[in-house]
């Protein structure tokens, strides 16, 4: 019992070293040239442009959602006039940027490690290598340069579009004054909560497409190994993005 | 000493399972080398290595003087390989025309080309190969397998190297289309004049492509000689492999 729980231990230290010595390793890349620029352009549209409409659908459904929750809660002490404030602040601190990191982390994250995992099967990666190619300078540095530049352009389009749903839902459905609704919001609007979301939108860019290239980097081969390796970017983006955003909520908004 | 491959003595082992056993090899300077052996013998282990793809435990492999462990001549050690890989390793994301420029870009940065000169260069080399212009614009995913082995030759000449590698040259194309690769890779070493090294478990290919050929069996080179002599060797391994491929042959 207690052999295999330091087996399991120094199995979990071991991986937590090879992930630390990627990601370092990864970081390096992104400041050291050479850059591959065109790569760098193929990701963000692949993680950016290609993400809006799934980011976009997500926020304006949070955004409904909050506000009608809020509504409920709030009518039963009388507060309902701080909806406005609370999809504002709610979507721009905490639920953009989370529900955008992890949509995107379900879409990205698997991708990433699926095409880095393909590219080590078929020999790609060796190819590279062959052609003096430092294969994290182009196939990690790229994909960490373009999810931390894309994540809080994505983000803070969710904030837009999320805060939009709860007023269409707040003046449609439970019939709260458009212009009392926009006041409220416009003056209780404050930047440090705009920015703090996109700071974890970078934050979470970079969790995703490290843990994506990682797994991929690391998958085993054959079709077998690369599905592992997809399910594996993909939990450990997400978790990664829920424990990011506990750390840095305390940074922000700590005591 | 130019472009003499000398492999001595070289281990290497992936955790318990030892591949390569203190194998020796000497590969002389524009001389077209066969190493043949059965699946997993290690043959495809003992191109990553000669590549510092894989790290070798001991021995040494040397390339024109040059130490694959010697980390300061990496790119010129590297520079003077090329390799067609067993599954072509086009990249997916690349049209052909952009798999073969991305290769003169990385391998022949020191030439300082010009977009236009390398634009030229890849659809020469492409061209040579036996493809078409249409070629150009498509993503290796739409050819199939003989085309993609081109492209991929295309790529490995283009970048002008003194030793070409091919791993199973013919692994997944028909008859027809394997001996027209063989032609191919045969003509392009011989206009080239150049060194190479083809791994291969067909004794048919190597009987084509080879000067000498290498026997490898357990890890070690079992035998080297010309194909013609494989049959009365004194090897036993080696017999049995030549009765065992032509057997194969006079069944298809």
């Amino acid at each position: 019992m207690i052999a295999t729980l330091g087996e399991y231990t120094l199995a979990s230290l071991r991986e937590i070293g090879r992930i630390s010595a990627f990601i370092a390793n990864g970081v390096k890349c992104c400041f050291t040239p050479p850059f591959y620029f065109k790569e760098i352009l193929r990701h963000i549209i692949s993680i950016g442009f290609y993400s809006l409409p799934i980011v976009g659908l997500t926020a304006i459904f949070v955004g409904m959602a909050l506000a009608l929750q809020m509504h409920v809660g709030f009518t039963r002490f009388n507060a309902e006039g701080a909806i406005a404030t609370v999809v504002l602040i709610g979507i721009t601190r905490e639920l953009g940027p989370v529900f955008a990191g992890l949509m995107v982390a379900g879409r990205m994250s698997s991708s990433i490690a699926a095409e880095i995992g393909s590219m080590k099967v078929s020999e790609q990666i060796d190819a590279l290598v062959t052609m003096s190619v430092d294969p994290y300078k182009f196939l990690v540095a790229p994909r960490i340069i373009a999810a931390v530049l894309t994540m809080p352009i994505l983000v803070f389009i969710a904030d837009i579009i999320g805060v939009m749903g709860g007023f269409l839902v707040a003046t449609t459905l439970l019939d709260y004054s458009t212009g009392s609704y926009l006041a409220q919001t416009a003056n209780n609007f404050e930047l440090w909560d705009v920015l703090s979301g996109l700071f974890k939108a970078a934050a979470f860019g970079f969790s995703i497409a490290s843990f994506g290239c990682y797994h991929g980097f690391s998958s085993d081969l054959g079709a077998r190994g690369v599905g592992r390796a997809t399910t594996s970017a993909v939990v450990a983006s997400c978790i990664g993005i829920l424990a990011l955003n506990y750390i840095l909520t305390t940074l922000f908004f700590g005591a | 000493m130019k472009n003499t491959i000398t492999i001595e003595n070289i281990h290497k082992s992936f955790g318990k399972l030892h591949v390569l056993n203190g194998l020796s090899l000497n590969i002389e300077n524009k001389e077209a080398h066969v190493i043949l052996g059965q699946s997993g013998c290690g043959k495809s282990v003992l191109l990553k290595c000669l590549l510092g793809i894989f790290e070798i435990d001991s021995g040494e492999i040397t390339v024109s003087g040059i130490s694959v462990k010697d980390k300061s001549q990496s790119k010129e050690y590297m520079q003077k390989f090329s390799i067609l890989f067993q599954g072509n390793a086009l990249f997916d994301s690349m049209t052909v025309i952009e798999n073969v420029e991305f290769g003169i870009k990385q391998s022949l940065k020191h030439k300082h080309l010009s977009d236009k000169e390398i634009r030229s260069i890849a659809e020469e080399k492409i061209l040579a190969v036996g493809l078409q212009d249409r070629v150009f614009d498509i993503y290796p995913a739409e050819m199939s397998g003989g085309m993609q082995k081109r492209a991929a030759l295309a790529r490995a000449i283009a970048v002008e190297p003194e030793i070409l590698l091919f791993d199973e040259p013919t692994s997944g194309l028909d008859p027809i289309t394997g001996g027209l690769i063989c032609n191919l890779l045969k003509d392009t070493v011989k206009n080239l004049g150049i060194t190479s090294l083809t791994i291969t478990h067909d004794l048919r290919v190597a009987e084509f492509l080879s000067d000498r050929v290498s026997v490898i069996n357990k890890g070690q080179v079992a035998w080297i000689g010309h194909t013609k002599d494989m049959k009365k060797c004194g090897n036993e391994f080696v017999e049995e492999f030549y009765r065992a491929s032509n057997v194969i042959s006079a069944r298809k």
